[in-house]
């Protein structure tokens, strides 16, 4: 059968099984969001039905102050390696790129690996260490295996189910979790296991392809049917139980989990990683003198923190669009691939349409 | 909202230039009209009425980084895309101007190679190029050499770029994206498709016989910003929707993935040698089997989509899985990401 049968045997499931209140979900990932927007699957999906998004974004989600922390370092003369969407986001006053372009030596990389291979022709290489569970095991196991004496990792890693719990607190109304499937590769099932059985809130484990994301709807909307709170493995073909292990383990053996700040949206208990003490030799922030003054998060008229927590959607921003655009953001959610404001921005802004 | 200053992103054929154009250049140049066709219309150029025929008339400075690209070079690209331009208005190009602005301490051997090219081109489409100006400016106070080229063509009944009707089909000549892709990832030095290419060429025979089967409505080359430019220009200015189908817009597989690897849309960059025509619904066969004649390889011409009737002024996709959404006319020149 093809794609587009498919998608639509889907999507009359769907609306034959959904309530008629309006329900709501919420997604976690900009990679999902990226693909429900780019397929244009909420044309395909209930009226009465909203699927927003969550914190997923990690270029979004790390503080004003921890890139600051990278432009300072980079000022010193220090070469910092980052992914390019790194690279616009605003930190207090300035970017990474208002840094090179005053003569700061600032890389793009694709991974830490290219990191790696610079390290050999610069003096010091710091690698500005970013993302959910899906890198942190990569940075790991480069850490594991003896890089050279000149590489050192600024680490802002976070962690998903924290913040997925942050909005459970928050009395954000919601019926239920799409949970990334990329993430799941690595945890497996079992941290989402708090949200079914102590909130009561339904949570699809989901993949990334369209039909993998309708499918994960249509999960959903079975439970809310049915009545019956699971965590539920809508992406079986990737991600095990108990998720890749060794992966944790190498994630433990190198991080330590802290109570973590997230831009615009404060700190969330045991949701960041930094470098373990037997690691600290490679930890930027031990081996380098990091001086910074206020930082500032949000930048006026930015709404990018209440996107993150899907209590607004780029439509609620006044600047989106007009003020603030891909080619002059105003804030993360409109520089990284995965914001939902860029996404918005270049697949089409308003969801609804009159065919 | 007016700005104080020109920035690039005014000059690359979306919103903001939009917006320049209509405050800076329409509302001060009033005198802008010889009857026909004139200025206000923004279309690909002007007409002047003269007894039962249109003199169509336009004109367009190149400018390209780098000077020499896969596929061709600044000569060629002057010369077809002022061809182009005519063609699409329903005129006959009869000739060209060129003007050239060259940089002092430009290489004459290079200069040799550009106005060959230009040369070869007006050759293949039987279009003279009857007169010209040359001035050199001071080192640094230029980049290079800039080509300005006008046209000059005739025509019974001038094309317009709007007038789409409900259940008019919209026909692509071939695969999108190669051009704009094809030079952003020569500038980033990506080498990973050798058979990327720009796909410069003038359409001035093709355009001919299509029209010559009576089934054309309207038409437009979607040069800067791409088919999704030229396809929100087209819905807005005839007040109807488009509706395209994904699967069915035609991109190489190379475009596909430098774009993926640029994060660069192919639908938003510029074509130099396609042409979106809105054909009147039962000619669609007989306009493709005639883009097939001029096919060289790797083209495909294809019905994209429709004219509808709601959704006024918009674009809408229908995606792979049949979900729908808005294509936007992009704001300013693609960007990859990676710089």
């Amino acid at each position: 059968m093809d794609k587009e049968k498919l998608a639509d045997k889907f999507s009359k499931k769907i609306k034959e099984i959904t309530p008629s209140r309006e329900v709501r979900a919420i997604h976690i990932c900009g990679t999902h969001e990226q693909a429900i927007t780019q397929y244009g699957l909420r044309s395909l999906l209930p009226d009465n039905f909203d699927l927003t998004m969550g914190p997923g974004c990690p270029v979004c989600v790390t503080p004003a102050r921890e890139v600051d922390e990278a432009i300072e370092l980079a000022k010193q003369g220090v070469t910092i390696a980052t992914f390019g969407d790194m690279l616009n986001v605003p930190g207090s006053e300035e970017s990474l790129s208002d840094a090179r372009s005053e003569g700061a030596d600032v890389r793009v990389v694709y991974s830490i690996n290219e990191a790696l291979k610079i390290a050999k022709d610069v003096e010091e290489l710091v690698f500005f260490g970013i993302g959910f569970e899906t890198t942190a095991p990569t940075n790991a196991a480069i850490l594991k295996s003896n890089p050279p004496e000149n590489f050192y990792i600024l680490s802002s890693h976070r962690l998903i189910p924290p913040a997925m719990e942050l909005l459970v607190d928050m009395d954000v109304n919601f019926d239920g979790f799409i949970a990334p499937g990329h993430v799941s590769t690595i945890i497996g099932k079992e941290p989402y296991e708090v949200f079914a059985n102590k909130y009561d809130v339904p949570t699809i484990i989901t993949g990334f392809e369209p039909l993998d994301i309708l499918f994960g709807v249509l999960k959903f909307f079975e439970q809310i049917d049915s009545g019956e709170t699971k965590v539920e493995n809508a992406y079986e073909r990737a991600v095990r139980d108990k998720g890749n292990q060794k992966a944790q383990k190498m994630m433990t053996e190198v991080f330590e989990v802290f109570d973590a700040k997230w831009r615009g949206i404060g700190e969330i208990p045991n949701s960041g990683l930094k470098l373990s003490d037997e690691f600290r030799e490679f930890d930027a922030r031990e081996n380098f003198e990091i001086e910074l003054g206020e930082s500032r998060d949000i930048h006026p008229g930015c709404k990018c923190h209440l996107i993150l927590t899907a209590r607004g959607t780029p439509e609620d921003c006044g600047l989106f669009g007009d003020e603030c655009t891909p080619q002059d953001p105003h804030g993360p959610c409109m520089v990284s691939d995965e914001g939902e404001c860029n996404i918005w921005f270049r697949y089409g802004r308003r969801p609804k349409m009159d065919i | 909202m007016k700005e104080d200053i020109i920035k690039m992103e005014h000059g690359a054929g979306g919103e903001l230039m939009e917006g320049l154009i209509n405050s800076s250049i329409l509302d001060n140049l009033r005198n802008n009209s010889a009857g026909g066709i004139g200025l206000e219309e923004l279309d690909d150029g002007g007409t002047i009425p003269l007894g039962d025929r249109h003199l169509v008339f336009t004109t367009d400075s190149h400018v390209v980084k780098p000077l020499f690209f896969p596929g061709g070079n600044i000569g060629k690209l002057a010369v077809s895309g002022t061809i182009n331009d005519l063609s699409v208005m329903g005129a006959k190009p009869l000739a060209l101007t060129c003007s050239l602005v060259i940089e002092e301490g430009f290489s004459v051997e290079k200069l040799d190679e550009i106005i060959s090219s230009m040369n070869e081109v007006s050759e293949n489409s039987d279009v003279p190029i009857i007169t010209g100006d040359t001035k050199v400016l001071a080192k640094e106070e230029l980049d290079d050499v800039v080509i300005n080229t006008a046209g000059i063509g005739i025509t019974k009944q001038p094309i317009s770029d709007c007038n789409l009707k409900e259940g008019d089909k919209l026909v692509l000549n071939g695969s999108i994206g190669d051009h704009g892709l094809s030079i952003m990832s020569f500038r980033e030095g990506f080498t990973f498709e050798s058979n990327l290419e720009s796909d410069v060429q003038p359409l001035n025979k093709l355009i001919r016989e299509c029209l010559d089967t009576g089934g054309v409505r309207a038409m437009k080359d979607p040069t800067r910003g791409g088919l999704a430019n030229t396809l929100n220009e087209m819905a807005s200015k005839s007040d109807k929707g488009i509706l395209i189908e994904e699967e069915k817009i035609p991109i190489n597989k190379g475009v596909r993935s430098a774009g993926d690897i640029l994060g660069i849309d192919p639908l938003e960059v510029a074509n130099e040698g396609k042409v979106v025509m809105v054909i009147e619904n039962g000619f669609e066969d007989e306009i493709i089997e005639i883009m097939n004649n001029y096919c060289s390889n790797n083209c495909e011409p294809a019905v994209i989509g429709e004219v509808i009737d709601e959704e006024k002024g918009n674009v809408v996709l229908k995606t792979e899985v049949g979900g729908k959404r808005y294509v936007e006319a992009p704001v300013g020149d693609p960007v990859p990401r990676v710089c």
